[in-house]
C-alpha cells in the first residue's frame, strides 16, 4: 500500500473535551502530528493574552489544529456520495485542516503588527521548506505540498476544498468558537455543529446550508458575534495586548539605540529586530523563550522597559476609558502634551486601541463580489445569501458597532507630584467623574 | 494617534468618492503593491485580495463621521459608496501622515471597472511567480471570470504604467 493510502493499524484518539475524540486512521496524519514543528503548536496559546481576563484560557493553537482537522474529517464523512464531492481529496482536505495554522508565532498577532510579519508567510514557509513537516508531505505524492500550501492560501484550484478551510462557517471558526468558550468558561459560542455539520451541502465552489437548517447557522452567527465582544475584544485582554507591543517596541528601539547595551544579548530577538527573520529562527521563538526574556529584561537598565514587562508579568495593566477620536481630538493632543511634561512617554503610556487592531471578525454579508457571504440552499435549487432570509442575522450584519480605548498607567498619573498637570490630566480622562473601569 | 486610519483619510482625500466596496479593497491593495505604505493586511479570497482590516477600519472611519457611506441599490444588489466629511478633513489636518504622492495612481484606478481592478490585484498578488506562471495562476483561482489574453495584457500594461 502506497503511503498516501496507509491506515494505522488500530485507530488513534485524542481525548477532546470540546469533540469528545479526535479520531486518526491516517499515516499522514499521524506522522505530520509527531513531527517538531505540530509539537511546537503546543507552546503557543491559542487566545495570546486572553488568559489575563478569563484564567482558564491557556489552550494551545496545538488543540484547536487538532480540532479543525476533526470537524473536516467529519465534514467529508457527511459529504461521502454527495454531488459535486470528489473523495480523492479527502487527505488533501485533512492535511490542509491540521496545518492550517502551523506558521502562527508566540502572542502573534502583536509580534506581526511590531515587526511586520506575516504568520501565513511562515505558514508556507514551513509546509515547502526544509521542514520534517515538508518531507512527509512529499512521500504522500509529488507537488502533495504545494497544493497543501495553496489550499491554505486560499489559491487552490477547488474553491470547495479551500471553502471547508477558510469560509464564513468554516471548520476553524467552529472549532475555534467552540473551544474558545468551553477554556475561558463564558456560556456564548455554543451552537448545535452536529446540525450545521448535517445541513451542510457540497456545491460547484462552496460549501452551502440546506435552507432547513438556518436556525442552527443563525445560532452560530450569534455566537460569533458574543464572543466577539465578550471574549476576543475584551478590554482588560487589550489592555495586556496593548503591554505587550510596547514591549516589543521598546526593546526594539533599545537595540537600534547606539550607547544602549542588553545585559544579555536577546539573542532569540536579534532577527526580528532586524527584521530578516529566517524559518528556523521564527520557529526557534516560543512562549516560554519569550517570558524569559521579559523576566530578564526587568532588570535590564531602562526604565520603561523594565515597567513595562514588570506591568505584563505581574497584570499590573493600563486602565482605559471609552474614546472617541472625533470629539476627543483635542483632549488627545493635549493629554498627549500633559504626558510629556509629566516625564511620561506618551508613546509608550497612552495608548488609542481601536476594534479594527483585532485578527477576529463577526458576519457581514457585505457587497455583491466584496467577498461570498454564507449560502442557503432553497428548495427549488437556488441560492440565497443567509442575511436576506434571516431576520436576527439581518438585524446583527446591520449593526454599526465599532469601538476605540484610549489606555494609560492611572498608577503612575496617581504618583505625579506636579499637582496642577495631575489634576488637568485627570479631568481630561474621567470628565464628570472617575469611571468603573478606570478606577 | 490612530495613523493607519489617517493614512486611509489621506486616501479619501485623494479619491473624493469611491464607488463601490470590492473597488475599494482592490484600490488599496494596488496601492500597497505600489509601495504607498497603507498597513492593512490582504489575504486571497473568492473575489482576490481582500483585507478584513480594511473593512473594519473604513467602518470604523464611518462610524466616527470621517467619511460618508451612502447605500445605493443596483438591480440586485446594494454598492456602498464613501467619500470624506468635513470631520474628516479636521481629523486629517491634525493628523497628516508623512506619505508618498499617489494621486496620480488613484487617479487611474478610478477610471477602471471592478472586474479589472480584480484582475490587476490578482496578478500583483502573484508577482513573485515567473510572469508566464502568474497567468496560468490567474486562469486557475479564476476560471469564472474568463479573463481574455487582451485583458491580462491591458492589465500588464496598467501595472507598468501604474509603478513607472
Amino acid at each position: 500500500m502506497c503511503y498516501k493510502e496507509e491506515q494505522l493499524i488500530e485507530e488513534k484518539v485524542f481525548k477532546d473535551p470540546v469533540h469528545r475524540y479526535v479520531h486518526v486512521k491516517d499515516r499522514v496524519i499521524w506522522d505530520l502530528i509527531a513531527t517538531p514543528e505540530f509539537q511546537r503548536l503546543r507552546r503557543i496559546k491559542q487566545l495570546g493574552t486572553s488568559n489575563y481576563t478569563f484564567h482558564g484560557a491557556e489552550h494551545s493553537r496545538f488543540n484547536h489544529s487538532l480540532g479543525v482537522y476533526e470537524i473536516v474529517r467529519r465534514i467529508i464523512y457527511n459529504f461521502q456520495e454527495r454531488p459535486y464531492w470528489n473523495n480523492e481529496k479527502r487527505l488533501l482536505c485533512l492535511c490542509a485542516a491540521l496545518l492550517h495554522d502551523l506558521g502562527h508565532g508566540p502572542f502573534s498577532h502583536s509580534f506581526e503588527k511590531v515587526f511586520k510579519l506575516d504568520h501565513e508567510q511562515y505558514t508556507q514557509a514551513i509546509i515547502l521548506g526544509d521542514t520534517h513537516v515538508n518531507r512527509i508531505l512529499k512521500s504522500v505524492e509529488p507537488g502533495f505540498d504545494q497544493a497543501v500550501a495553496d489550499v491554505i492560501a486560499k489559491t487552490y484550484e477547488d474553491k470547495l476544498v479551500v471553502s471547508l478551510i477558510s469560509s464564513q462557517i468554516d471548520a476553524d471558526r467552529m472549532d475555534y468558537l467552540q473551544r474558545d468558550a468551553y477554556f475561558t468558561g463564558v456560556s456564548y459560542g455554543h451552537f448545535d455543529m452536529e446540525r450545521i455539520l448535517r445541513v451542510m451541502r457540497p456545491m460547484e465552489d462552496q460549501v452551502v446550508i440546506k435552507s432547513t437548517g438556518m436556525h442552527a447557522v443563525e445560532d452560530y452567527i450569534m455566537s460569533r458575534y458574543q464572543m466577539y465582544w465578550q471574549v476576543y475584544f475584551h478590554p482588560v485582554t487589550r489592555s495586556a495586548e496593548v503591554i505587550l507591543s510596547k514591549i516589543l517596541h521598546r526593546a526594539k528601539f533599545l537595540f537600534e539605540t547606539e550607547d544602549f547595551t542588553f545585559k544579555l544579548e536577546p539573542t532569540h530577538f536579534i532577527s526580528f529586530f532586524k527584521g530578516k527573520v529566517d524559518l528556523q529562527e521564527y520557529l526557534r521563538l516560543d512562549e516560554g523563550i519569550v517570558s524569559y526574556y521579559f523576566q530578564l529584561w526587568q532588570e535590564e537598565d531602562d526604565e520603561i522597559l523594565q515597567d513595562l514587562c514588570e506591568r505584563f508579568l505581574n497584570r499590573r495593566l493600563f486602565k482605559y476609558i471609552e474614546f472617541n477620536p472625533n470629539l476627543q481630538m483635542n483632549d488627545w493632543m493635549e493629554l498627549y502634551r500633559l504626558f510629556q511634561k509629566a516625564g511620561i512617554d506618551p508613546e509608550y503610556y497612552l495608548v488609542v486601541d481601536s476594534s479594527s487592531d483585532l485578527p477576529y471578525d463577526f458576519y457581514r454579508p457585505g457587497e455583491e463580489e466584496e467577498r461570498l457571504p454564507i449560502h442557503l440552499l432553497m428548495p427549488d435549487g437556488s441560492l440565497k445569501e443567509l442575511s436576506r432570509h434571516s431576520d436576527i442575522v439581518e438585524a446583527i450584519s446591520g449593526k454599526k458597532r465599532t469601538d476605540h480605548k484610549l489606555y494609560f498607567p492611572k498608577d503612575m498619573l496617581e504618583k505625579l507630584k506636579d499637582e496642577h498637570i495631575k489634576t488637568r490630566i485627570k479631568d481630561i480622562l474621567y470628565g464628570q467623574g472617575e469611571v468603573e473601569n478606570a478606577k | 494617534m490612530l495613523s493607519n486610519h489617517a493614512k486611509l483619510m489621506q486616501f479619501f482625500s485623494v479619491a473624493k468618492e469611491v464607488t463601490g466596496r470590492k473597488k475599494l479593497q482592490k484600490m488599496i491593495y494596488i496601492l500597497q503593491k505600489c509601495e504607498v505604505p497603507f498597513e492593512e493586511k490582504y489575504q486571497f479570497h473568492f473575489y482576490g485580495p481582500y483585507s478584513e482590516e480594511l473593512t473594519l477600519r473604513v467602518e470604523e472611519l464611518c462610524n466616527l463621521g470621517f467619511i460618508e457611506e451612502v447605500k445605493e441599490e443596483k438591480s440586485n444588489y446594494y454598492q456602498y459608496n464613501y467619500a470624506i466629511t468635513d470631520d474628516g478633513k479636521g481629523f486629517l489636518n491634525q493628523f497628516r501622515m508623512d506619505m508618498p504622492d499617489f494621486s496620480e495612481q488613484v487617479g487611474l484606478l478610478q477610471g477602471r471597472s471592478s472586474r479589472f481592478l480584480e484582475l490587476v490585484s490578482t496578478m500583483l498578488y502573484f508577482d513573485y511567480l515567473p510572469a508566464e506562471q502568474v497567468v496560468d495562476k490567474v486562469h486557475t483561482v479564476k476560471p469564472k471570470q474568463k479573463y481574455s489574453e487582451q485583458e491580462i495584457q491591458e492589465a500588464n500594461e496598467f501595472i507598468h504604467k501604474l509603478k513607472h
